[in-house]
């Protein structure tokens, strides 16, 4: 499952070997989100301000995305909210691997942990994970806070089976058994042996869980569960930009929600390229 | 040695197509001490489930700052005994657990509570709303997963070509596209440029209940169908792409190409039989993220079903209806997932075959 499988040898890319695509791939795409990351930081307060003498301009050179009802440019908006999606988002998907990580250990401490850890992953997915995240978030009153618990107590489940999964598979190989019979500790074979295993599975599985923890986000807070309406969170912008489909400003939804598209597919490419090199599994591919 | 392969591949599959057909005829007897075990097992899932998710959600609210008197008072302006009295009537001062004894308790009977926002008990609201929010679902469910095992199909009779390309291209788009985003651009061209729909609810408005007709309510059903049919092909099409590839390069498929079946023969005996099963099973997992999209959908079309009771609930501090919305979506989902696993445990003719062997 690749996203973009360059094998078109022509055009820019011509002369180089799949490896150094990829590569190129990925380093493209990491510039893109973190130019979005880094200018959302810089741009202060003042960038945004409002100016009334003109309010609701459909898009033009100067105003690329156009502008709001109380004339802040819907650009620079945008991308204040991509990179407050981005960085809620790594926040949220960081916990989720530590989560992911620790139940996926403990699943491989005996049966009764394991049969635990299946029960939980399935209690979590019993709900729908939007009302999972609605509910989590109304229970931690809201803001900020509650969309990051509500995100990262919803995605580690994936990955939590993935990893229990594979030190399963792990433990049945012939080294380890090997390595058991030559009298090496159990803290020895799983640090060894078994944990540089899990590494690239970690990594990507955070890496490809940040798009679901991003539009995740952006969902809550659309409905408005999430950041408050006076962060310049994407999901506000476009629930804002609902009261104003009537009167046709058809650019205060259309360009921040192709943004954050944009962006999800951008961590979608840099996962499954990032896969193609550090999996050893898809290495001949 | 590869020959042999081939030929032993080609009667076990003739023998499960043997074992298919025996049990689409439906005389199949299933073994009656499985289907106990099975239907007690899940039974016993569900319940520690349902108590589960009722206590985990109960207790969240609990501890949430939602304030149950200021959310039936609303905007009104009350005495400071009304409100003591409200609060008694509301179990302000009682202690978490006996409360959620109480509630457990009414729920166990049946009662869900009286919902805040709408003044009518929980269980009538969600009724009333189910209907609207399953027939979106159920349209959209079934036009995704048609939709999306065809494209995913032709993808894989296609593959490598610009068709497949294309059709990969699109679903990993829609993969990434946020669905309240797709459902606001499809409003503004369809609703707002041409005029071809209603911009939102679920009936006209000034238009008394008894006037709807079915035509309207079809109207204000479309969009938010489509939608959500538009987001559930990605995932069913790409699996039903990778399986087909992985089906027509198996050693059967070989041996049916060497005694001359064409290409489109191939696919519809050998591919989409052994595909199908395994794409509708995917199709029946899907029920969560189904249920996901659904309230998105309905919050941007304004369309009354159940989702869009859920947002008004939570963001309304409507706590009965809450919980109320939360365990019936624990049931709608525990139901796709039971019938997942129905199929694969008892329809499927080869998970049948490998327990025979064991």
């Amino acid at each position: 499952m690749s996203t973009a499988v360059v094998t078109v040898n022509r055009g820019v890319f011509r002369g180089l070997n799949l490896r150094q695509k990829t590569l190129l791939m990925i380093g493209l795409t990491s510039l893109l989100l973190l130019t979005i990351v880094v200018s959302s930081v810089s741009l202060g307060e003042e960038s945004l301000q409002t100016d009334f003498s003109s309010k609701n301009l459909s898009p033009s050179t100067e105003h690329p995305f156009g502008t709001d009802w109380m004339g802040r440019d819907m650009f620079i908006r945008t991308v204040k909210g991509l990179g407050l999606s981005i960085m809620i988002g790594a926040f949220a998907s960081t916990i989720s691997t530590i989560l992911a990580v620790i139940l996926g250990l403990l699943s491989s401490a005996g049966k009764t942990a394991d049969s635990f850890v299946s029960w939980i992953v399935d209690l979590f997915l019993s709900i729908p994970h939007l009302l999972l995240i609605i509910l989590i978030s109304i229970g931690m009153g809201g803001g900020a806070t509650g969309v990051i618990i509500g995100v990262a107590f919803s995605h580690w489940t994936g990955l939590t089976r993935v990893v229990r999964v594979e030190i399963k598979q792990i433990k049945t190989q012939e080294y380890i058994h090997i390595s058991r019979n030559l009298g090496k500790s159990r803290w020895w074979i799983a640090t060894k042996h078994i944990f540089p295993h899990l590494i690239p599975q970690i990594l990507l599985g955070t890496i490809l869980m940040f798009p679901h923890a991003i539009l995740h986000e952006a969902s809550v807070t659309f409905l408005g569960f999430g950041l408050s309406p006076h962060e310049p969170a994407i999901g506000i912008i476009l629930s804002e930009s609902m009261k104003y489909l009537s009167a046709g400003y058809w650019w205060l939804a259309f360009f921040p929600g192709l943004s954050l598209l944009i962006v999800v597919l951008a961590f979608d490419m840099i996962g499954d390229n990032l896969g193609k090199l550090i999996d050893p599994k898809k290495a001949h591919e | 040695m590869k020959i042999f392969d081939i030929i032993h591949n080609i009667y076990i599959q003739d023998k499960i197509g043997l074992l298919y057909n025996r049990h689409i005829g439906g005389n199949n007897v299933l073994d009656n001490e499985k289907i106990v075990s099975f239907a007690g097992k899940k039974l016993l899932r569900l319940m520690s489930l349902l108590v589960v998710v009722c206590f985990v959600s109960f207790m969240l609210i609990q501890y949430s700052p939602i304030d149950p008197v200021r959310a039936y008072i609303g905007e009104m302006t009350v005495s400071a005994e009304h409100k003591v009295m409200l609060e008694e009537y509301w179990g302000v001062n009682t202690p978490p657990q006996e409360k959620f004894l109480n509630w457990a308790g009414n729920i166990l009977k049946g009662d869900f509570g009286v919902s805040l926002i709408y003044r009518i008990p929980v269980i009538d609201v969600i009724k009333e709303r189910s209907a609207a929010s399953f027939t979106l679902m159920a349209v959209s469910w079934l036009i995704s997963g048609i939709l999306g095992f065809t494209l995913g199909i032709i993808a894989g009779i296609k593959k490598g070509t610009w068709i497949d390309r294309a059709i990969k291209t699109y679903c990993y788009t829609l993969a990434a596209t946020p669905t309240f985003w797709l459902a606001l651009v499809l409003l503004m061209v369809f609703s707002v440029y041409l005029g071809w729909f209603p911009i939102g609810l679920g009936v006209p408005i000034g238009v008394t209940a008894g006037n709807v007709t079915l035509f309207d309510k079809v109207q204000h059903l479309i969009l938010p169908a489509v939608t959500l049919s538009l987001l559930g092909v990605a995932q069913i099409a790409m699996f039903t792409r990778e399986k087909l590839i992985e089906v027509m390069s198996s050693d059967y498929v070989l041996f049916a190409k060497a005694r001359g079946e064409k290409e489109l023969d191939l696919v519809l005996r050998h591919g989409i039989r052994n595909v199908a099963l395994p794409a509708i099973t995917l199709q029946f997992l899907g029920f969560s993220e189904l249920f996901g999209g659904a309230v998105l959908v309905e919050q941007v079309f304004s369309y009354p079903g159940i989702g869009q009771a859920a947002v008004a609930a939570g963001l309304r501090s409507d706590v009965p209806l809450l919980l109320g919305i939360v365990i019936i979506s624990a049931l709608f989902v525990f139901f796709g997932n039971l019938i997942a696993d129905i199929i694969y445990e008892f329809v499927d003719p080869r998970i049948k075959q490998q327990e025979a062997t064991l």
